[in-house]
């Protein structure tokens, strides 16, 4: 695994991989039929093949618009197994690797990725928001194995004021990480030993990178008595 | 940590802390060793610290935000402001996120004069934090030594871009400015220049026996508790763990030189300022393996001239001066984009501090702030 690491692309590890398994799989596109979000991505036929090739070599020269791919390793199948549909997709875009969950599964998964595949090291935790969609949330944790020297995104959709479990146990790093998540969209970790707003004074209303937030949106009271300003526009 | 307040909230009313060894003491947030304005809240018995809370925010001007309102290519000029001191570093994880984002890349030569430019940045970084590091522990003459020879990088950043600290050296797709005349000059001269000056800092300090005494053993941190924290950068590499992203998945060229990856055995600060040290002299190294070789050719990839990148996600790091700057990156096709998120490197290193200060002197707070290399400007963005 170590020497993959050596060719141009920074991606190259997580591309050599795909490529592989993609030989024998074949057989798999028509199994994604697993009611995938993605979907838009397998029903032409050449897109897999051909986006599937140029990764290997090089990127630069790219005649179509990427889309994101199947990716299937043992590692997927593994978790598939275990977790059946609990494991909504596997993906990979421009030979980054990810995995939506579920969301009830999601600190479980995150633990077996943990202790079973190595992932060692919790780069960040972040979240984006949706507001069209009906789980306007989606929480994002970015992984990386030292040993394998390989990274993976862990996603999960969340609906408007649910909860959902803090992973601080199993890294505790992830302790500022989700206070800001929970500062700038107020999204709450069950199990966090202290959430509470990080960047932001602690009476600040508001969660600031919620789309529905303006940017020229602000604390006007909180302005008014701690800064003794009218406004800060 | 995080029951800090309620321990001193539920204190019995009767007791007024003059009845109890323990003390609350407020540095910060306008403190010289602090690197900026970081308010440590310090639970203290006599001059051992108990605990230590973070209070942080003060420089938040809400880049994350500001980033969903502009152009990709608007925002680029913003990132230099968070990690101020390496701005170089902190335009080129951008620009890299957004080409992988455009699924393109930079040019040979572009990619060539973005290592030399951020090798020099590193550097430049790292005398900042020896002459400040150095300052905060009691060695007054580094900080002129470093600043004096700072002032060279800063140089071929002027005649280079017009911009000394805030530089927006690169573009997505490449570089703006091809290399002045006697730019590869100016970049061997300072090699030689500096190399000296470097023995000459460690002249200052490596066997002064102050900054050995208030170094050594202090602020221990194992590589395990690192990964565990989410620690990188010189920190995690001083506590013996040899990971540097230029080596671990190279970008930008970083793959074509040939430079090692210096690493410490007892993760303290003393190791810490030796890794440091050695790092400049592996980004010499660097910079003048890029300047004999700097290919020829164009500086600029074909791109679009409004930048819409096709729908979709990714987080590219690079190794900083600090660690880990990562960025993710959501697109939805718009010439804006929809999320971009910066993994700071100093916000998540800043967290091992209370592990490293707990159980030692007041006096080695200010040893172990300086020893992580934090900058404000990018744990608040």
């Amino acid at each position: 695994m170590p020497d993959e690491t050596k060719p141009n692309d920074p991606t190259s590890p997580e591309a050599a991989k795909p490529a592989e398994p993609k030989a024998e799989e074949k057989p798999a596109p028509p199994a994604p039929a697993e009611a995938k979000p993605a979907a838009p991505a397998t029903p032409k036929p050449a897109a897999p093949a051909a986006a599937a090739k140029p990764p290997a070599p090089t990127a630069p020269a790219k005649p179509a618009v990427p889309t994101p791919q199947p990716w299937e390793t043992e590692l997927t199948a593994r978790l598939k197994k275990k977790y059946g549909s609990g494991i909504r997709e596997t993906s990979t875009y421009l030979g980054q690797n990810y995995l939506v969950v579920d969301r009830s599964l999601a600190h479980e998964i995150l633990e077996i990725l943990r202790d079973d595949e190595d992932f060692d090291y919790c780069v960040d935790v972040t979240a984006v928001h949706y507001p069209k969609k009906e789980e306007p949330f989606e929480i994002v944790w970015i992984l990386y194995s030292f040993p394998n020297n390989m990274r993976v995104r862990v996603k999960t959709a969340l609906p408007e004021g649910a909860e959902i479990p803090s992973v601080f146990d199993l890294w505790p790093t992830v302790d500022w990480l989700e206070r800001e998540v929970f500062d700038m969209f107020g999204i709450k970790f069950t199990g966090h030993p202290g959430l509470k707003r990080i960047l932001l004074p602690d009476e600040w209303k508001g969660h600031p990178l919620r789309k529905d937030y303006s940017i020229l949106q602000q604390d006007k009271e909180w302005v008014q008595i701690n800064l003794g300003i009218e406004s800060g526009q | 940590m995080s029951n800090f307040y309620e321990d001193i909230e539920t204190k019995p009313a009767e007791k007024t802390f003059l009845d109890s060894s323990e003390l609350i003491l407020n540095m910060g947030p306008q403190h010289p060793s602090t690197h900026g304005v970081l308010r440590v809240i310090l639970k203290l018995d006599g001059e051992k610290v108990l605990g230590t809370e973070c209070v942080m925010g003060y420089l938040h001007r809400g880049v994350e935000k500001i980033a969903e309102n502009r152009t990709y290519v608007q925002f680029n000029p913003y990132v230099d402001r968070m990690d101020y001191v390496a701005a170089v570093s902190n335009g080129l994880g951008y620009c890299l996120a957004v080409e992988k984002l455009l699924n393109t890349e930079a040019p040979p030569r572009a990619q060539y004069i973005r290592v030399i430019m951020t090798e020099l940045n590193r550097i430049a970084s790292h005398q900042v934090w020896l002459g400040t590091h150095a300052l905060d522990i009691g060695a007054l003459t580094p900080l002129f030594y470093t600043f004096r020879d700072r002032e060279e990088i800063l140089k071929i950043f002027e005649k280079y871009c017009g911009a000394r600290l805030t530089t927006h050296a690169f573009r997505i797709g490449g570089t703006q400015y091809e290399t002045y005349e006697g730019f590869e000059k100016d970049c061997l001269e300072f090699c030689d220049f500096f190399l000296p000056k470097c023995d000459e800092y460690e002249e200052l300090l490596t066997t002064n026996r102050i900054w050995v005494e208030r170094t050594k053993g202090v602020g221990v941190i194992t590589g395990e508790e690192c990964k565990a924290l989410g620690v990188t950068g010189p920190v995690l590499r001083a506590s013996g763990v040899r990971w540097d992203l230029r080596k671990a998945q190279p970008y930008s060229s970083y793959q074509d030189f040939d430079f090692e990856v210096p690493i410490g055995l007892n993760g303290d600060t003393f190791d810490r300022y030796i890794v440091r040290m050695q790092e400049m002299r592996q980004s010499v190294r660097i910079i003048r393996q890029a300047v004999e070789g700097l290919p020829e050719g164009p500086i600029m990839a074909k791109i679009p001239k409004v930048l819409k990148p096709p729908v979709g996600e990714v987080y590219v790091s690079i190794e900083a001066p600090k660690g880990e700057l990562g960025y993710f990156i959501v697109s939805d096709g718009s010439t804006q984009p929809y999320r971009v998120r910066v993994r700071p490197p100093s916000f998540v290193n800043l967290q091992a501090l209370d592990l490293m200060v707990r159980g030692r002197l007041v006096a080695d707070v200010v040893a172990v702030i300086g020893t992580l290399d934090i900058v404000l400007g990018e744990i608040d963005r």
